[in-house]
């Protein structure tokens, strides 16, 4: 196969250059002699000039690049009315020639990068995006509202099955995960703080805390951390790829409101099972203490009464209905999110993202609203 | 048509028994594939010619069967081995499959990046240079989603033609484009099979595209889960002792 490699030899007279190229014209061939031929032609400028291609086996596409790279090297230096001659050419050759003739693109004619917007514009374009997102989440919240009202007068009207089906990917599906964070929280905070109140022989109140802070509190945070990252970021990708899917526009041509259809039954789940996994997450953190208090010495019955002691039925109530209230949010952002997913490939993926750091921070917010309002009406 | 008598078998498929899961889609085929014909698969929708194309691209494992590229069994070989079939072959799938986070040029570079050690340069003169071929070199810095389904397509048949690669495989590669844009391509095909000595292994329901450029075709079927006729197109337009396939060559509805 050694007459099958790519070798470029060049030999002058008084009239014309000759360019002999022998052997295979394909990309492997090219790739090895590009930069050298080039280097030799931009070297010298040359009158009249001839491609012999006599000796070539075979021209591909890369080949004709080569031929016709370098044609217009030499024309952009040649003065004299001159030109580049191909000798030699069998008719395949020939044709393969012509048709990517027909079809180069010098180099100078190639945009190889999109230009960019400069400082002003992208500061525009952002602004304007952001105020759009602030009207759909405004006009969002709105539709929401409106759906919510038509359906607690007209129950028939919700997609039961659907709803069912979220209900258990939300709810039943998060038990495990809902347990060990809750569980964990509970044992270490109430190891963290049975050291500092040994001290003062004050460890039995340990779980007057857990049991407080447990309900009020970390109950339903972390359960809504939780479901942001589990459930949230569901919805948002299952309703963006319906949305990249055209699957959303198939229901708008249907007649059918998306955010009817899609987002109420995940929303309406949503809403009751928080709740309830809220309750199972105070369980099982004050078992977290517990568990911890026992392995102190203390009885479990002393535990028991101190945390029934402390926690009254209104703290338990306050952290269901935050529960409650997270639940609409972690799902309404997930929703959101998914309808308004962009078209192309990073779109879900960016959706997703963002349904679940907005669900983070709105929780968070929510939960500073809920301190501040609770302190007011002294729940 | 072929003015060269020693045709070489380029492709081989043996016995092939396949489908997914426990659903039989094809049972015992055989065919065969010379070097620089064009080669057609009709049949039905659903009939298993796409699935057909997956077993052949090595990306759908049969049940039973082998098939040859180059002599080699594209199931049992390896790295390299399989790495240099690959290399040989190019798919354009039904939907396009472009890559979504590139745009169209570096959808055709990306093939070339991968497996040529050519200059950056040479590499944009010959990805602009497919693109042309199938009109698209106005649209080069568009992404995939900013652009029509006939475009996609075509862009996508760019990328399969990267390498040149001495086969192509081609699902419905005129679905969806007007007749000019259709005309074109097939010139296209035929051009490249003449010239670059290119396979072209090709999905199509458009029976002028199939007339024009298709030196033999099979066709499937769905009930008998494999070949019900082979041979050149106009010889089977002709063939009148099977309903199923002069049905389908002459456009009627049984
Ligand atoms: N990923 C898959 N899993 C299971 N079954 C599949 C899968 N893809 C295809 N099938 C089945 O295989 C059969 C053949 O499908 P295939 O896509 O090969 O058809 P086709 O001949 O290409 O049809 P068309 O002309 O509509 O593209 C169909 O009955 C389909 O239901
Ligand atoms: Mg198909």
């Amino acid at each position: 196969m050694e007459n099958a490699k790519l070798k470029l030899s060049i030999s002058e007279n008084s009239l014309e250059t000759t360019f002999f190229f022998k052997g295979n014209l394909d990309a492997e061939g090219v790739a090895k002699v590009w930069v050298k031929a080039k280097a030799l032609i931009l070297k010298t400028s040359y009158e009249n000039v001839i491609f012999d291609l006599s000796q070539v086996l075979i021209i591909d596409f890369a080949g004709a690049a080569l031929l016709l790279h370098l044609e217009t090297l030499i024309l952009k230096q040649i003065t004299k009315e001159s030109s580049v001659k191909f000798v030699n050419v069998n008719l395949k050759h020939e044709q393969t020639l012509q048709l990517c003739r027909k079809n180069f693109i010098t180099s100078e004619k190639i945009i190889v990068h999109k230009k960019q917007d400069d400082f002003i514009t992208a500061t525009g374009k952002n602004t304007f995006s952001f105020l759009d997102e602030l009207s759909a989440t405004i006009s969002f919240t709105g539709e929401i509202t409106i759906a919510v009202f038509k359906t607690i007068f007209k129950p028939k009207t919700l997609r039961w099955k659907e709803f069912f089906l979220i209900f258990e990917k939300t709810g039943v599906d998060a038990l495990f995960i809902v347990a060990l964070i809750s569980f964990i929280v509970g044992l270490v905070m109430a190891f963290q703080a049975a050291m500092p109140m040994r001290m003062f022989g004050a460890e039995i109140y340990v779980a007057n805390l857990i049991g407080l802070s447990v309900t009020r509190e970390l109950g339903p945070l972390m359960t809504a951390i939780v479901l942001a990252g589990r459930s949230s970021s569901a919805f948002a990708a299952e309703i963006g790829t319906m949305k990249i899917n055209e699957e959303v526009d198939a229901l708008l041509t249907m007649g059918i409101d998306p955010v009817y259809f899609l987002a109420l039954p995940r929303i309406l789940a949503a809403a009751i099972v928080t709740p309830l996994l809220v309750l199972f997450a105070d369980l099982v953190g004050i078992i977290g203490g517990a568990i911890v208090l026992v392995s102190l010495g203390h009885p479990i019955s002393a535990y028991y009464a101190q945390v029934i002691n402390q926690v009254s039925c209104m703290d338990l109530t306050g952290g269901l209905i935050k529960a409650f209230v997270f639940g609409i949010l972690i799902a309404s952002t997930g929703c959101f999110k998914g309808l308004r997913t962009q078209t192309g490939p990073s779109g879900v993926g960016m959706a997703t993202t963002q349904a679940v750091v907005n669900s983070i921070i709105i929780i968070a917010l929510a939960d500073a609203v809920f301190s501040i309002i609770f302190y007011i009406f002294n729940i | 048509m072929n003015k060269k008598t020693n045709k070489k078998t380029i492709i081989e498929v043996k016995n092939l028994t396949a489908g997914y899961k426990d659903m039989l889609i094809l049972n015992n085929v055989s065919f065969t594939v010379q070097k620089g014909e064009i080669f057609i698969i009709l049949g039905g929708s659903g009939c298993g010619k796409s699935t057909l194309l997956k077993i052949m691209t090595g990306l759908l494992k049969p049940f039973d069967g082998n098939i040859l590229i180059n002599n080699k069994d594209i199931y049992n070989s390896q790295g390299q081995d399989k790495a240099s079939i690959l290399k040989n072959i190019g798919v354009m799938f039904q939907n396009g499959a472009l890559f979504g986070s590139m745009n169209l040029l570096e959808n055709v570079k990306l093939p070339l990046i991968t497996h040529t050690s050519l200059d950056s340069e040479a590499i944009n003169l010959i990805a602009y240079m497919k693109l042309s071929l199938v009109g698209l070199k106005d649209s080069s810095m568009l992404m995939p989603d900013q652009i029509s389904g006939g475009m996609r397509k075509r862009a996508a048949i760019a990328r399969a033609m990267a390498l040149d690669p001495e086969i192509i495989f081609l699902d419905e590669p005129s679905a969806g484009l007007d007749p000019v844009t259709a005309a074109q391509l097939d010139k296209l095909i035929l051009n490249l099979a003449e010239n670059l000595g290119i396979t072209f292994i090709m999905v199509t329901h458009e029976l002028e595209s199939i007339f024009d450029t298709g030196q033999r075709a099979i066709m499937l079927d769905k009930n008998e889960k494999g070949i019900i006729a082979q041979g050149n197109p106009h010889e089977l337009k002709n063939l009148k002792n099977d309903k199923r396939v002069f049905t389908f060559f002459n456009r009627l509805a049984d």
